[in-house]
C-alpha cells in the first residue's frame, strides 16, 4: 500500500497558538467593548488636554452646582469640576489594573513554575497560597494599606498579594498538566536540561491562560482600588480616581446621585469591557480552559 | 447461514447522506450508504477511523449532535418506520424499546454518581408500568442473564466498583432488558483486554441466538469480525466499499480497499524465526522491581507492585517484546529502563554499564544510548515546535551545532519516508501515522543502542501500523539497532518480535522466543491470552483459515 | 468517613496557621516602628508606650508570637487599641446583621444562579445563553456599591417600598428586619449569582458531553430526566466547589455593602478599626473571616462525598 501522503505542500506554514488579535474584534459586543476600553485608554492620555478645569482646584463658592456650561457633569462638595476629576481618575484605575496584572503574573509565573515542578517546595508553596487564598482579598488589602500609608504603590501591592495565589496556582496546573504529557517524557529521554524542558516545552503552554488571567486580574484590580478608596481606605481623598470622587459623594447621595452615578458608571463600563475582552481571549486562545471558569 | 429476505429485514438503510452542517454543499460524512440489517443477523460494519462508522449507528438511534451533523438524504428504516422523520418523542419512545445500543468505554458510558441497579430501572420506568417490585425482579434476572456474579450485591454498586467486563455486561442488560429489535454495538470489546473480549463477544453471540436480535456491530478489529459477522459491511470516507456474506469476503474480497485492509492485518502465527546472532547484548534488566507506595495520614501504607523481579536480555539488532494485558505492568517496565521512573530495586545494564542507580546528572552521558516512542502520536510532539527542532533537540543536547542537527533531522525524515519539507511544519499538519514516523526519527537521532516502542502502533489504523511495522523492522536492519517492543496485541508481537516476554500482574510468567511462545506455550496463562486472541482461526493476509494455510505450507 | 474528617481537619489546620502568621508578621514588618504607625503621627511618648504595652512590641519577635498564639488558641482575640474593650465582645452584637445577610444572600444566589446556569448551558448557544452569560459579566464588573446605591435609589428613594438604610433584629419581628436586609442581600447576590451561574453553564457543559449522558439519551428518557438525574448531579461538584472559594469574595462584598446600607455587622466594625488603625482588632477580623472561609470550605469537602461516591473516604 502506498506511504501515507503529506498535505498537499500549498498548505501554509502556520505558527499554531500564536497571540492572534483577531478576537477582539470577534462579535460586535467584544468590539464595542474594545473601542469602549480604547477610549477610556486615550482619555488617560490625554488627560491633561481633555479636562476642561483642574481637577485639583478648589472653588468653595461652586460647591455642588448642577450640570452646566462650565461645569459638564457640575461640580463636587468642594466645588472642584467633576468631569475632570473623573477624565483623571481614569488614569490611576488603568495603571493600577495594568500593573496589578503584571506584577501578579511575574510573581505568580515564577511561584507557579517552581511548585509544578518542585515535589518540596510545592507542598510548602501551596500551603502558604491557600493561607493567602483563605484571607478575603478586601481585608488583605486594607489592612496593608492601613498599616503602610496609602501611596499607589502600596495600594498596587495590597491588591496584587491576594491575587498572586491565583495564578500561582494556573500556573502551577498548567505545568503539572502539561509535565505528563508524553512530548515532556520525550524531552527527558533526549537529554534536555531542566531548564530547557521548561523553557521550551512548559512554559509556552502557560502563556494562554495568562494572558486570560491577566485581563481578569486587571479588572479585579480596578475593581478593587475603586472600593479601596470608597471604604476610605485607599490613596489620599484629594487624588481624583473613581473611587474618591464616590466615596466622597456618599454623604451627598440624596442632594446629588451623579456624584456615585458618573464614576460608577465609567468604572462599570471599564471592568465590563475588560472582562469581556477576557472572555473573548479565552474562548480564542485557549478553549480547555473554560474548564478553569471558576476565576 | 445468512437470511436477506426482505420479509424480517429490521434494519433498512437507503441512499442515506448526513452532511456536515445544513448547507446544500455540506461535507458529507456520510455519503450515499445502503445497508440492511435482519432478524437474528449480526452485521459487521468496519472501517478505520474515519469512515462514518460510528456515525452511521448515531443517526440510526436519533443521537447526532443537534445542528452539526445532519442527515439530509435517504431513509433510516426500523422494522419498516422511518426513523429520520420521526419526532423527538416518538424517537424517545422507540430508543430501549425497539433499538439499543452500546458503546465503546464502559468506563464512562454509566453514570458514576448513580448505583448501577437505578441506572437499568430507569429504562424500566420510562417504558414500561411495572411496579418497582417486578422492575426489580426483572432486572435481577437479566442481570443473572448476562452472567454476572452476586448480582444483589452489584446491583447496588456504583459503576466505578466494578470491573471494565462487569461494567459492559450491566451497559448490556440495560440495553436489552426490553428485547429491543435491534442492537447497535459501537466497538464494545474495544477498550477491553483481550479475555474480557471474548467473554463479552460470546455473550453478544449467544442473547442474540435467544432472542433473535438483529444486531449491527461496529468495528475496526478484523479478528472481531471474523469472530461475530454473519455479514460483513466495509466503509471508507462516508461510503460503502462492499458488503457480503463472512466467508466472501474474507476469503474473495472484491474491491482492493477491502484486500489491502485485510493483508494488513497481522497474523497470529509467528515470522519465520531470524538465525540467533552472536552480537553484544546492549541491554540487561535483572530483578527490576518498582513498587508503588500509597501514603496515607495514618494507618498502614499500600504497596502496589507494579513490576517484580523482571529479568531480561536484549542483543544488538534484535527485537524483544513485552506482551500483557492492561495493569500487567509492562509499561512501568519500559518507563523504569528509560529512567522516565526509578526502579526500586535491580539493576538495568546498558551497553555494558549499569544505569539504574546513577543520579540524573550522571545518566545524562548515558540517555542518548536508549530512547523511546509513546503510544499516542497526538500528545507525543510538543504541538508548537517545528519537527526539525524537534529532531534536533537531542544532538543538540548533546553538543552538536545546530545547523548540522539540522541537517541530521532532514536526512532522517528521507529514513521514515517524509519529505526533507516537513522539517519547518508543525505536528498540527501530519497524521497520525506521520507523526509517529516523526517520533522515530526524533528518536534515531542520538544514535541510540536501543529503542523502546511503548504500544508505540497501537492507536493506529491497521493499514498505518503495518507501514510503521514495515518501518521499524527496516531501520532495524539497517542501522542494527536493538528494539523493545512493548504491545498487548499478540499478532503484533507475532510479527516483528524475535523473543517475547508474556507478562501478568507485575511479573513475566514466560519468556523465549517469539516462534515457541506464542505457538506452544507452556503457562496457561499465555495459553488463555492466545485462545482470547480474536480471529485467531484466520489468516487474513492470505484470504483463508489458518487450517488452510498450514495445509497449504505443508 | 471519620478518617477522611479527620485528614480534612487536619489539612486545615496549616492554612489557617498561614494566615495567623501572615496577619502577625504584617504590622512587624511593615517599615518603621509598629508603634508609631498605630498611633499616627501626632501620637505623645505615652500614647506609644501604651501601644507597645498593650501589643508587647518590646519583647523579641518569636515570644511576640507564640504570647500572641497561645491566647489565640484560649479563645482570647485581645484588646481594643481605641475602646479598650475585648475584641470578642465588640464582635458579638455584630453578627447578626452580617449573618443574615451573608446567609440569605447564599440561599437566594443559589436559587436564582443554579436554574439559570442549567438553562444557559441546555439551550447552549441561543439568545437564552447569551443573555445569561451577559448578565452574569455584568455582575462581576459592575461594583458591589454602584449596584447598592442603583437599588436604594430606585426601591428606597423613588418607589418608597423600603427603608433607604440600617437594620432592624429579627427579634423586632419579621416584616422590619426582611425590609431592611432584603436590599443588601439583592446587592450582594448579584456578584454571587454571576460566579455560580457561570460555574453551573460551564460545568453542565462539561457534563452534557459526557458518554453517560449520550447513555441516557439512548434509554431513550425524556430531556428533564436527563438534564436533572443525569447531568446536574455530575456537573454538582465544580459548582458547590466555586460557592465555597467564592465566599471569600462574599465576605469582601459584605464589607462593602455593610457601608453602603449603614448595617452595624462585622464588615462596618472592620472598617472602622481601619480608618482608626485599630490593629487588634484587624487582626481578630481577619483571623474571623478567614477562619469562617476555612470551615465553609471544609464543609464542602463533606458535602463532595455526598455528592460524588468515587471519592474515597
Amino acid at each position: 500500500m502506498a506511504i501515507e501522503t503529506l498535505p498537499e505542500s500549498t498548505i501554509p506554514v502556520t505558527r499554531p497558538f500564536r497571540v492572534k488579535l483577531g478576537f477582539l474584534t470577534s462579535t460586535p459586543i467584544i468590539a464595542v467593548a474594545t473601542i469602549c476600553l480604547a477610549l477610556i485608554i486615550l482619555m488617560a492620555i490625554f488627560a491633561p488636554l481633555l479636562a476642561p478645569h483642574d481637577p485639583l482646584l478648589l472653588t468653595p463658592a461652586q460647591r455642588l452646582k448642577p450640570a452646566s456650561a462650565q461645569y459638564l457633569l457640575g461640580t463636587d462638595a468642594y466645588g472642584r469640576d467633576l468631569l475632570s476629576r473623573i477624565i483623571y481618575g481614569a488614569r490611576i484605575s488603568l495603571v493600577i489594573g495594568l500593573g496589578s496584572a503584571v506584577f501578579s503574573i511575574v510573581v505568580g509565573l515564577l511561584i507557579g513554575l517552581v511548585a509544578g515542578f518542585f515535589r518540596w517546595v510545592d507542598a510548602v508553596m501551596m500551603r502558604v497560597m491557600d493561607g493567602l487564598m483563605a484571607i478575603p482579598a478586601i481585608l488583605l488589602a486594607i489592612a496593608v494599606v492601613s498599616l503602610s500609608g496609602a501611596s499607589i504603590w502600596t495600594v498596587m501591592v495590597a491588591i496584587t498579594i491576594p491575587e498572586i495565589p491565583r495564578v500561582a496556582r494556573l500556573v502551577r496546573s498548567v505545568v503539572l498538566t502539561a509535565r505528563e504529557e508524553p512530548y515532556v517524557e520525550a524531552a527527558i529521554s533526549l537529554g534536555s536540561s531542566l531548564p530547557k524542558i521548561m523553557w521550551r516545552h512548559l512554559m509556552p503552554n502557560t502563556i494562554a491562560p495568562l494572558i486570560v488571567q491577566g485581563t481578569y486580574v486587571c479588572a479585579s484590580a480596578i475593581l478593587t482600588e475603586a472600593i479601596l478608596s470608597f471604604l476610605g481606605a485607599g490613596i489620599s481623598p484629594e487624588t481624583p480616581t473613581w473611587g474618591n470622587i464616590m466615596a466622597e459623594g456618599r454623604a451627598f447621595f440624596q442632594v446629588k446621585p451623579s456624584l456615585i452615578f458618573w464614576p460608577g458608571l465609567l468604572l462599570s463600563i471599564a471592568i465590563l469591557s475588560i472582562n469581556l475582552i477576557g472572555d473573548a481571549a479565552r474562548d480564542a486562545l485557549d478553549p480547555r480552559m473554560k474548564q478553569r471558569e471558576g476565576k | 447461514m445468512t437470511n436477506t429476505n426482505s420479509s424480517n429485514v429490521v434494519l433498512d438503510i437507503n441512499n442515506l447522506i448526513v452532511g456536515l452542517g445544513r448547507k446544500a454543499d455540506a461535507h458529507r460524512i456520510i455519503d450515499d450508504l445502503s445497508l440492511q440489517v435482519c432478524e437474528g443477523e449480526t452485521l459487521c460494519l468496519v472501517g478505520e477511523s474515519g469512515s462514518g462508522k460510528s456515525v452511521t449507528s448515531l443517526t440510526t438511534m436519533g443521537l447526532l449532535q443537534k445542528g452539526t451533523l445532519v442527515p439530509s438524504g435517504g431513509s433510516v428504516k426500523l422494522v419498516g418506520e422511518e426513523l429520520l422523520t420521526a419526532t423527538d418523542r416518538r424517537l424517545r419512545q422507540l430508543r430501549a424499546t425497539r433499538m439499543a445500543m452500546i458503546f465503546q468505554e464502559p468506563m464512562t458510558a454509566l453514570n458514576p454518581v448513580v448505583p448501577v441497579g437505578r441506572q437499568i430501572d430507569e429504562v424500566l420506568r420510562a417504558h414500561t408500568d411495572l411496579d418497582s417490585r417486578a422492575r426489580r425482579q426483572k432486572i435481577l434476572a437479566m442481570m443473572e442473564h448476562v452472567r454476572l456474579p452476586d448480582v444483589e450485591r452489584i446491583f447496588s454498586s456504583y459503576p466505578h466498583r466494578l470491573s471494565g467486563g462487569q461494567r459492559q455486561r450491566i451497559m448490556i442488560a440495560m440495553a436489552l432488558v426490553l428485547e429491543p429489535k435491534l442492537l447497535i454495538a459501537d466497538e464494545p470489546t474495544t477498550a477491553l483486554d483481550v479475555t474480557t473480549q471474548k467473554q463479552i463477544l460470546t455473550l453478544i453471540r449467544d442473547l442474540q441466538r435467544d432472542h433473535g436480535t438483529a444486531v449491527l456491530f461496529i468495528t475496526h478489529d478484523m479478528g472481531v469480525v471474523a469472530e461475530i459477522a454473519d455479514r460483513v459491511a466495509v466503509m471508507r470516507h462516508g461510503r460503502l466499499v462492499e458488503a457480503g456474506p463472512l466467508q466472501d469476503v474474507l476469503r474473495n474480497p472484491k474491491m482492493e480497499y477491502t484486500r489491502n485492509l485485510l493483508s494488513s492485518v497481522p497474523s497470529l502465527v509467528p515470522r519465520p524465526p531470524r538465525p540467533e546472532t552472536k552480537e553484544p547484548v546492549v541491554l540487561e534488566a535483572n530483578e527490576l522491581s518498582k513498587v508503588y507506595r500509597e501514603r496515607s495520614l495514618y494507618g498502614k501504607a499500600r504497596e502496589v507492585a507494579a513490576a517484580s523481579n523482571v529479568t531480561l536480555t536484549l542483543r544488538k539488532g534484535r527485537t524483544l517484546g513485552i506482551v500483557g494485558e492492561s495493569g500487567s505492568g509492562k509499561s512501568t517496565v519500559a518507563r523504569c529502563i528509560v529512567r522516565l521512573i526509578d526502579p526500586t530495586s535491580g539493576g538495568v545494564r546498558l551497553a555494558g554499564r549499569e544505569i539504574s542507580d546513577l543520579s540524573r546528572r550522571l545518566l545524562q552521558p548515558h540517555r542518548q544510548k536508549i530512547q523511546i516512542i509513546f503510544q499516542d502520536p497526538y500528545r507525543s510532539l510538543n504541538p508548537r515546535v517545528t519537527v526539525g527542532e524537534s529532531i534536533a533537540e537531542g544532538p543538540i543536547n548533546y553538543g552538536m551545532p545546530r545547523k548540522d542537527a539540522l541537517a541530521r533531522a532532514r536526512e532522517l525524515l528521507e529514513l521514515v519516508h517524509l519529505p526533507p519539507d516537513a522539517i519547518s511544519r508543525y505536528p498540527h499538519q501530519f497524521s497520525g501515522g506521520q507523526r509517529q514516523r516523526i517520533a522515530i526519527a526524533r528518536a534515531l537521532a542520538l544514535d541510540p543502542d536501543v529503542l523502546v516502542a511503548d504500544e508505540a502502533v497501537s492507536a493506529l489504523d491497521v493499514s498505518v501500523q503495518a507501514q510503521v511495522l514495515n518501518l521499524l523492522d527496516e531501520i532495524q536492519r539497517r542501522l542494527g539497532i536493538a528494539l523493545l517492543f512493548i504491545t498487548h496485541d499478540l499478532r503484533v508481537a507475532a510479527q516483528i518480535c524475535d523473543d517475547v516476554a508474556v507478562m501478568q500482574r507485575g511479573r513475566v510468567v514466560e519468556q523465549g522466543p517469539a516462534a515457541e511462545v506464542l505457538t506452544n506455550p507452556q503457562q496457561a496463562y499465555t495459553r488463555a491470552l492466545l485462545e482470547a486472541a480474536p480471529g485467531r482461526g484466520w489468516d487474513f493476509a492470505n484470504f483463508r483459515p489458518v487450517s488452510e494455510s498450514a495445509l497449504a505450507t505443508a | 468517613m471519620l478518617g477522611y474528617l479527620i485528614r480534612r481537619i487536619l489539612a486545615a489546620v496549616p492554612v489557617m496557621g498561614v494566615v495567623a502568621l501572615f496577619v502577625f508578621l504584617l504590622l512587624r514588618l511593615t517599615p518603621g516602628d509598629p508603634a508609631a504607625i498605630l498611633a499616627g503621627d501626632n501620637a505623645t511618648p505615652e500614647q506609644l508606650d501604651r501601644i507597645r504595652t498593650s501589643l508587647g512590641l518590646n519583647e523579641p519577635i518569636y515570644i511576640q508570637f507564640y504570647t500572641w498564639i497561645a491566647k489565640l488558641l484560649h479563645g482570647d482575640l485581645g484588646v481594643s487599641l481605641i475602646s479598650n474593650k475585648p475584641i470578642l465582645e465588640m464582635i458579638g452584637p455584630r453578627l447578626e446583621p452580617s449573618i443574615s445577610v451573608a446567609l440569605a444572600t447564599i440561599v437566594l444566589s443559589i436559587l436564582v444562579a443554579v436554574p439559570l446556569g442549567v438553562i444557559a448551558a441546555w439551550k447552549h448557544g441561543t439568545w437564552i445563553d447569551r443573555c445569561v452569560m451577559g448578565l452574569s459579566v455584568l455582575g462581576f464588573s459592575v461594583p458591589v456599591f454602584v449596584i447598592g446605591y442603583v437599588l436604594i435609589q430606585v426601591f428606597a428613594i423613588d418607589l418608597r417600598w423600603v427603608p433607604v438604610q440600617g437594620f432592624k433584629s429579627i427579634s423586632a419581628g419579621f416584616g422590619p428586619f426582611f425590609e431592611r436586609i432584603i436590599l443588601p442581600t439583592c446587592t450582594l447576590s448579584f456578584i454571587y449569582v454571576a460566579l455560580i451561574a457561570r460555574m453551573t453553564r460551564a460545568s453542565m457543559l462539561d457534563v452534557l458531553g459526557e458518554d453517560f449522558v449520550r447513555t441516557a439519551r439512548a434509554k431513550g428518557i425524556g430531556e428533564t430526566g436527563v438534564l436533572l438525574r443525569h447531568a446536574l448531579r455530575n456537573a454538582a461538584v465544580p459548582v458547590i466547589t466555586v460557592i465555597g472559594s467564592g465566599f471569600a469574595l462574599l465576605i469582601s462584598g459584605v464589607v462593602v455593602t455593610e457601608s453602603v446600607f449603614n448595617l452595624p455587622g462585622i464588615g462596618r466594625l472592620t472598617v472602622d478599626a481601619v480608618l482608626a488603625r485599630d490593629y487588634p482588632v484587624i487582626q481578630a477580623m481577619i483571623l474571623l473571616t478567614s477562619g469562617i472561609y476555612v470551615a465553609v470550605n471544609l464543609l464542602i469537602d463533606l458535602a463532595y462525598t455526598l455528592l460524588d461516591p468515587r471519592i474515597r473516604y
